[in-house]
């Protein structure tokens, strides 16, 4: 196990109030396993991934809980160890490569820096690591005296997952990577992540809101809502069983190319506003399903075979809401 | 998700988002009560606007009479001394607040009047209009303000308070135009535009009613830039004697008090005072102007840090 | 390139608006005000500096007003700009030329001081937020600027020359000194440029200050100093390369705007400290109705202000790649 999330809370301070975006989120990731984060937008997943790589800036606070990765509280490590951390054990993709590159450097001048922050001063081997981690993702090294802006979306993101890989770190995060792109590029970089994942053997956590693109590709899935993660366990588990009614909800919601024709079914309602989150149960005003005691008490986390649910429908053991 | 009601075929802005615009209006308004520089900024105006419609409270002497001795020191007869000219300088001081302020209102207003015209009108009237129109305000924001305004004010002989509200705005207005223009231009690719287009709306009740209540914080911006700017101008326009001397503002009394080597001769209150007022009054509108741009852009306001728990 | 002289071409159209001001003005005033000017001339200047001046002014001429626009369109490029009246018989381009190097020394070099005193306290300031630098840092500046120049310049003579009496109250130099390039001339005029000089310095640099703070902040919320942060680069290589590169941009773009206040300031501390810079014979001229050399100075200056903005479009097309981008 590489990371282990325990109880982590994130809060953002306004005027308006606290809006609580991370709510006790518990998971653990194993070496070379693929997890994917889904959710709505607002549902915390990205201020979730921001935490873990203590990459938050306020209004967010990180209130309390732990991170552990490779055995090291990564909150309460010092500045100069985590800097050292960074990168080499773990990198970043984001979004929007054309916000996430500095528009007045050349990609090379981005490489670089990240080669001399980690006291790889010899620029000559360096330019051969970058030419090879273009390669990995398909692009030409000539592109190093290039600047964000020359070049296309497509390209701009692969040069973030190049940029990623040039410490061979153990964990890449990675917040939407395929968000900016048409639905073929979109397969098409899917496919060569988790290539380049099975050939490198790093860990990924990926955070997006389409659960259909992430279907082939993660060993584990996390569906969050309203900063609570709701579901947690294996992803073929939960696509053939989805336990928790808003996991239900979110399959229900995108039509199968081979299946049947269904009518679809959207989640009615919409998710709460951070500030006033409903209380017990965050879902329970859209839940088809709700009890009474929905609304008062706090779902805790309860097994469902593989899978974790917080959902009061388990509470009793044993029992097993249908999907269709 | 939020579905989008349609009536008639056509689309309208749903409930909860007129919740958020109106709930905006609201927040914004605690925003700003709670800014320490709005308060300060908002109190010395009020003081000023104060002295202003009641100066005869405040001050008993007629501040043009030359009736006492000249350059006495300070007193309880005359908190802050007489001019060279046996004027009593406190109640010059007093009574130069209407004349200062009243500039600095009447400017900012015209001034930013002629902004929105301006501005809007380029942005939606696109095409070479907009380009003949920007080129125009580009030239106005280019050419050096204060030189112009020297250069205006010279011919016109007798100053007075028109030819200084005219140069201010001549002067003034093509800044606004040009931001309010870029806004106006960013709105206008809008969905709600295009929606209100296809319900029908003529394009100047489209202007009115749509693009201008979402540009108002701006142009509030620019009405407080331009006072802060006409304050400062006409200050420095009445100092080099180009204003009408025979007010009673404070940038003609700093003239007075520079032609009569006020600080070499013993009279430093003379040009202090009304200089501070000229630095408080322009302060009082910039920390305003301050204040405004922070409740703006929630990134600017002031930091809190707490610590961190594990 | 194209950018460039697109560029170049604006200015040389609000060169031309400038000069039109120039003939306009005193035509559009009731009752020619050059009319009063010119009778003073009579009798001390021959006939063909007259009528260059009638040209110019419109006053007594019979030819139409497009025939006295060119003519003094002409005039004005090829540098006939007519005698002063002030400093008679002197010709306003000597006048001109003697004041320019002062104006060029002053306010060129607190300018500059200015811009980068102040971006760098700037960026210091948006990086410490919510420190105590941050916090007293606006206030105070937000205020100090929105005293005018010329206040802060009679208190800084009330309180240095006069009531300290460590550096000399008004002028370049002190009477009767000759100017040579020796230390006691040069030390001479550094004495008396140290009173305006900081007046300027303190006055502008306020809003450089301020601007590269709020820039700097809008800035670090971007990704890409996530990015940074992330890569584990150091503070201060992302505060620099990475912050600071970018937030200084719409800084240098807005340059040109600010050049406005600098040039007020700088007429109103030449001024008030009898400095003869450009900005005071200027004042000089409005004070003896010398319009030959009041318009001129008028050009002077908005040519000044132009070649300013022109040096900064360059400099931001150095540092933006996508400025350079052929648009």
């Amino acid at each position: 196990m590489i990371l282990e999330v325990n109880d982590l809370c994130v809060d953002y301070v306004s005027p308006q109030g606290i809006a609580r975006a991370v709510d006790l989120v518990n998971f653990s990731l194993d070496a070379g396993e693929f997890l994917s984060i889904v959710g709505e937008s607002g549902c915390g997943k990205t201020t979730l991934l921001f935490s873990i790589a203590q990459l938050l800036s306020p209004p967010a606070e990180l209130v309390s809980g732990s991170v552990t990765f490779k055995g090291e509280n990564l909150v309460t490590l010092d500045k100069s160890s985590l800097r050292a951390v960074r990168w080499r054990d773990f990198s970043v993709v984001m979004q929007s490569a054309m916000n996430a590159l500095n528009p007045v450097l050349t990609i090379r001048a981005q490489f670089v820096d990240v080669m001399h922050a980690h006291g790889q001063k010899n620029d000559v081997e360096s330019d051969k690591r970058f030419a090879e981690v273009l390669r990995l993702v398909g692009i030409d090294a000539v592109h190093l005296r290039s600047y964000a802006h020359q070049l296309s979306g497509g390209m701009r993101q692969r040069v973030m997952i190049a940029m990623a890989l040039l410490l061979s770190p153990d964990l890449i995060i990675m917040d939407e990577p395929t968000s900016a792109l048409d639905v073929v590029a979109q397969r098409s970089l899917m496919v060569q992540i988790k290539e380049l994942q099975e050939k490198l053997g790093f860990a990924v956590i990926f955070v997006t809101h389409d659960i259909s693109l992430v279907s082939n590709f993660s060993d584990k899935l996390i569906v969050m809502y309203a900063g609570s993660v709701v579901e947690d366990g294996p992803t073929r588990e939960i696509f053939e069983h989805p336990s928790h009614p808003y996991t239900q909800g979110l399959l229900s919601a995108f039509p199968s190319i081979h299946g049947p024709k269904v009518r679809l079914k959207g989640i009615p309602g919409s998710p709460p506003s951070l500030t006033q989150l409903p209380t017990g149960c965050p879902f329970h005003p859209r839940c088809a399903y709700a009890m009474e005691s929905c609304s008062t008490v706090r779902p805790p986390v309860t097994p469902v075979g593989d899978v974790k649910v917080r959902c009061l429908l388990f509470e009793n053991a044993e029992v097993h809401v249908g999907s269709d | 998700m939020t579905a989008v009601l349609e009536v008639n075929g056509v689309p309208e802005e749903p409930d909860h988002v007129r919740q958020i615009r109106r709930g905006s209006l609201v927040n914004f308004w605690q925003a700003l009560r709670s800014s320490k520089k709005a308060i300060v900024g908002s109190g010395i105006l009020l003081v000023f606007t104060f002295l202003s419609l009641f100066p005869g409270l405040i001050a008993h002497d007629n501040p043009s009479a030359e009736t006492y001795l000249p350059s006495l020191g300070t007193s309880s007869a005359h908190l802050l001394g007489t001019t060279s000219y046996g004027q009593d300088i406190y109640a010059q001081v007093i009574y130069g607040t209407r004349v200062s302020l009243l500039i600095a209102i009447v400017a900012g207003l015209l001034t930013t009047a002629l902004s929105v015209v301006i501005g809007v009108s380029a942005a939606y009237l696109g095409g070479f209009a907009d380009g003949v129109l920007s080129t125009f305000t580009d030239i106005f924001l280019v050419l050096p303000a204060f030189p112009l305004m020297i250069v205006i004010a010279a011919y016109s002989k007798n100053g007075g308070f028109t030819i200084i509200i005219a140069v201010l705005v001549v002067t003034g207005w093509s800044y606004g135009a040009r931001q309010l223009r870029s806004q106006a231009l960013s709105l206008r690719n809008r969905d709600f535009l295009l929606a209100a287009q296809l319900r029908g709306e003529r394009k100047w009740r489209i202007i009115v009613t749509e693009i201008l209540p979402n540009m108002t914080s701006l142009i509030v911006a620019s009405f407080l830039g331009a006072a802060v700017y006409a304050v400062l101008a006409a200050a420095g326009l009445q100092f080099i004697g180009l204003g009408s001397v025979n007010t009673d503002s404070w940038g003609t009394m700093l003239y007075w008090a520079q032609n009569n080597d006020a600080l070499l001769t013993g009279s430093p209150l003379w040009a202090i005072v009304p200089g501070l007022g000229i630095g408080l009054m322009g302060g009082a509108f910039a920390l305003l102007n301050y204040a405004f741009d922070e409740v703006n852009n929630p990134a600017l306001r002031p930091v809190r840090r707490k610590a961190v728990s594990s | 390139m194209r950018h460039f002289i697109r560029r170049t071409g604006f200015f040389l159209v609000t060169l031309w608006a400038a000069l039109s001001i120039n003939f306009l003005l005193p035509r559009l005033m009731p009752g020619n005000p050059a009319v009063a000017m010119m009778a003073r001339f009579h009798g001390h200047l021959n006939g063909g500096a007259i009528r260059a001046m009638e040209i110019a002014f419109g006053v007594n001429t019979k030819s139409s007003l497009l025939s006295q626009y060119f003519t003094y369109l002409g005039n004005s490029f090829t540098g006939h700009w007519g005698i002063s009246l002030t400093f008679f018989p002197n010709s306003v381009s000597s006048v001109v030329l003697a004041a320019l190097p002062w104006t060029i020394a002053l306010v060129g070099v607190t300018t500059v001081l200015a811009f980068v005193l102040g971006t760098l306290i700037g960026i210091i300031g948006a990086w410490n937020r919510g420190k105590l630098f941050d916090s007293l840092l606006p206030p105070i500046f937000i205020v100090l600027s929105a005293f005018p120049y010329f206040f802060l310049g009679l208190m800084a003579i009330l309180l240095f020359s006069v009531k300290l009496g460590w550096f000399p109250t008004s002028g370049a130099y002190t009477n009767g000194v000759i100017p040579a390039f020796n230390w006691s001339y040069i030390s001479d005029v550094l004495q008396h440029a140290v009173l305006p000089g900081l007046t300027i310095l303190v006055t502008s640099i306020g809003g450089w200050i301020l601007t590269m703070r709020n820039n700097m902040i809008g800035t670090l919320s971007e990704d890409y100093i996530r990015m940074a942060r992330a890569k584990g680069l150091s503070s201060r290589l992302v505060m620099f390369n990475y912050a600071a590169r970018n937030a200084i941009l719409p800084n240098l773009t807005g340059f040109g705007m600010s050049l406005g206040f600098v040039v007020s300031g700088a007429i109103l501390v030449e001024y008030v400290f009898a400095y003869p810079g450009v900005g005071y014979m200027l004042l000089q001229a409005v004070v003896n109705e010398d319009y030959p050399l009041m318009q001129t100075l008028f050009l002077f200056i908005t040519v000044a202000v132009l070649l300013a903005v022109l040096i900064a479009d360059g400099v931001v097309s150095l540092l933006d790649p996508r400025a350079r981008s052929s648009k």
